[in-house]
């Protein structure tokens, strides 16, 4: 395989709060390649947010970001502004998951598209102008030249989305963050959102991080998964091997949560508890206090990721068994 | 989309305000205690006399038909002949309203030069020493009474320094606002602080907003996020406030017209009050509630250029 795009490493962003440092991701590595879809997956507050943020460096104060985040062999946490500029929406784009408080209220789009070209391209403003129509035939924004006058709130919440990622993808980046593109969306156009992106993954080469928490989309549009639980990645591998053989307590029992159309009625499985605060992280293995097949020595050290199969990495010291008990798809 | 339905409509509805205040400044007067007559000519007026100048004055007629009669005068822009003064109301108008125009529109203006960097400093480096300062510093502009705030800046710049006269209002643009600067400042210094603190939390609050990190993300300048992004929504709750404010101070400014001895409307009409000068109580009112609706009219148009969500 060729190298990596992104090499995130180590990555830990920590907040100051009155009662010392806490850390909202911690220890987080992870490659993507060229082309790649990687789902990042996990409950609220898990960190996952946090860590798109992390990578842009658009962590909201009091947060600092550590470790290294190695972009075309540059490290963007220690860029200097002008380069992280031009990295920033011409090389990595990012989206968000609600469009209505993403896109300024009082700006019409187009302005908001063609600033996206001012900052990274050469274009005059009527070059821009036209490129801003082709991107929005591009994303199915029907009108496109008229509708580049009109505000956020006079589009639906479909076509906002599509409004976003156009903007996004203004500048033919190489990256694209999506931050739960599609949560905010109705089921039906939902799908076709995420079938733009892919869309646009393969036309223009990009490689996607998702965050979601909907295992459905992860299934639908990932090339690889990477779970997190109160703040650490904790599984990663394919798509399909996770799915079928997951390694870890807390991903098989995200797996069995979710409902699934079949012939044969399974009762629906949900994990017990909650997670836990990020201020106090138990000291073993995050997941154990509300892991069924948790021993005395998951709650004595945090376990570390390792190979568990082809690619496929698990930090549960139980991983075996857990393999063992075998997938939960039909 | 364009302006102009909504600023069609807004103007539309400014004839029953004005109308509204017409009957509300008409009542008023009437309802106030003592009769002009006898302020004109003492107490120990006899009854004919005051008769005769009620009837001159028409004051004699029933409510309803008085109304009428100063709907009909307002209407070809005669506002009675002042009881005390002598001359007609219209032109105690032409004389003192601009010279409060002027001190309200040049104490705006200061107003927002310190409040805009200022609020922005304030909010970008909320809790540091800067932002800890200016409202400190603030706090205590607010707080001081006006003709207090007056008085201190009259006796150190104008006795003590001689920068700045210490009262009238000259001759000529120039030296009016050279005249005017003081009290204008006096007047701002306590707008400004409001302005500030209003701006500085709105800034605050639309720093955070998901849109300005989009904006970040999208590769822009910090100036461009903070002038495009940030200054053009927080301010769309400031401008309201601005509004608000600077119609107060048109009718407000008599403290400060009395220190500074500036012969602007809000001396002219407390003059008029004590001399139960009906006609340039009236005329005076009349004239400033039009202008402090116009304000209210600018201030809306404002909002509305700047926040197209507003219905229009």
């Amino acid at each position: 395989m060729s190298a990596p795009v992104l090499s995130v490493r180590a990555l830990r962003t920590t907040f100051a709060t009155p009662r010392g440092a806490v850390a909202a991701v911690d220890d987080v590595s992870f490659d993507l390649h060229q082309g790649e879809v990687l789902g990042l997956v996990g409950e609220s507050g898990s960190g996952k947010s946090i860590t798109l943020r992390s990578v842009m460096r658009l962590v909201p104060p009091p947060g600092r970001v550590t470790g290294e985040v190695i972009w075309q062999g540059r490290d963007l946490l220690t860029l200097d502004p002008p380069a992280l500029r031009r990295v920033r929406g011409g090389e990595i784009a990012m989206i968000f998951q609600e469009p209505m408080t993403a896109l300024n209220p009082v700006l019409p789009v187009g302005l908001q598209i063609t600033e996206n070209l001012q900052a990274h391209t050469g274009l005059t403003a009527a070059q821009r102008q036209r490129r801003a129509v082709e991107l929005f035939d591009l994303v199915g924004i029907p009108g496109a030249a008229r509708r580049l006058g009109d505000y956020p709130h006079q589009f639906s919440g479909g076509m906002r989305q599509r409004v976003m990622i156009a903007i996004a993808l203004a500048s033919n980046p190489r990256l694209l963050l999506a931050d739960e593109p599609t949560t905010a969306l109705d089921v039906t156009i939902q799908d076709q959102i995420l079938k733009l992106i892919l869309d646009l993954r393969r036309d223009l080469g990009m490689s996607v991080i998702f965050v979601t928490h909907d295992l459905g989309v992860v299934a639908a549009t990932c090339d690889r998964i990477a779970v997190m639980y109160a703040g650490r990645l904790i599984e990663t591998g394919s798509v399909a091997g996770v799915f079928a053989r997951p390694a870890h307590a807390y991903t098989r029992g995200l797996l069995g949560s979710v409902p699934r159309a079949g012939a044969e009625r399974a009762p629906l499985l949900s994990i017990e508890g909650t997670p836990p605060a990020l201020a106090d992280i138990p000291p073993g293995c995050a997941f154990a206090p509300r892991c069924a097949l948790a021993e005395p020595a998951c709650h004595a050290a945090r376990p570390a990721l390792a190979l568990v199969g082809d690619g496929h990495h698990s930090a549960c010291l139980r991983a075996a068994d857990v393999l063992a008990q075998g997938g939960l798809l039909p | 989309m364009s302006l102009l339905p909504y600023l069609l409509r807004r103007l539309a509805q400014l004839v029953p305000t004005l109308l509204f205040i017409a009957v509300v400044v008409f009542l008023l007067v009437r309802l106030l205690p003592g009769d002009p007559a006898s302020a004109m000519l003492g107490d120990r007026a006899r009854d004919a006399d005051v008769a005769r100048i009620n009837h001159d004055l028409g004051l004699d007629k029933p409510l309803a038909i008085q109304f009428l009669y100063f709907l009909k005068a307002v209407a070809t822009g005669d506002l009675g002949t002042s009881i005390t003064l002598k001359l007609p109301v219209t032109t105690l108008i032409a004389q003192r309203v601009p010279v409060t125009l002027l001190l309200t529109a040049m104490s705006a203006v200061i107003a927002v030069v310190l409040a805009l960097p200022l609020a922005f400093l304030s909010a970008l480096r909320r809790g540091k020493e800067a932002d800890v300062v200016i409202r400190g510093v603030f706090q205590v502009g607010l707080s001081m009474p006006v003709f207090y705030l007056g008085l201190v800046l009259l006796t150190v710049f104008g006795a003590r320094l001689g920068w700045f006269p210490v009262g009238g209002y000259g001759t000529g643009l120039a030296d009016h606002l050279y005249h005017l600067f003081l009290p204008a400042l006096t007047l701002a210094l306590s707008l400004s602080a409001v302005l500030m603190r209003n701006l500085r939390a709105a800034i605050i609050a639309v720093v955070g907003a998901e849109y300005v990190d989009f904006a970040r993300a999208k590769g822009l300048r910090a100036r461009t996020v903070m002038l495009r992004h940030v200054l053009r929504n927080a301010l769309i709750s400031t401008v309201t406030l601005f509004g608000l404010s600077v119609g107060t101070l048109l009718g407000g400014a008599v403290v400060t017209e009395t220190v500074f001895a500036i012969p602007g409307a809000g001396r002219l009409m407390i003059d008029s009050i004590y001399g139960r000068d009906y006609p340039v109580v009236q005329g005076m009112t009349l004239a400033l509630a039009v202008l402090v609706s116009v304000t209210f009219l600018l201030t809306d148009i404002l909002q509305a250029s700047l926040d197209p969500r507003v219905k229009r």
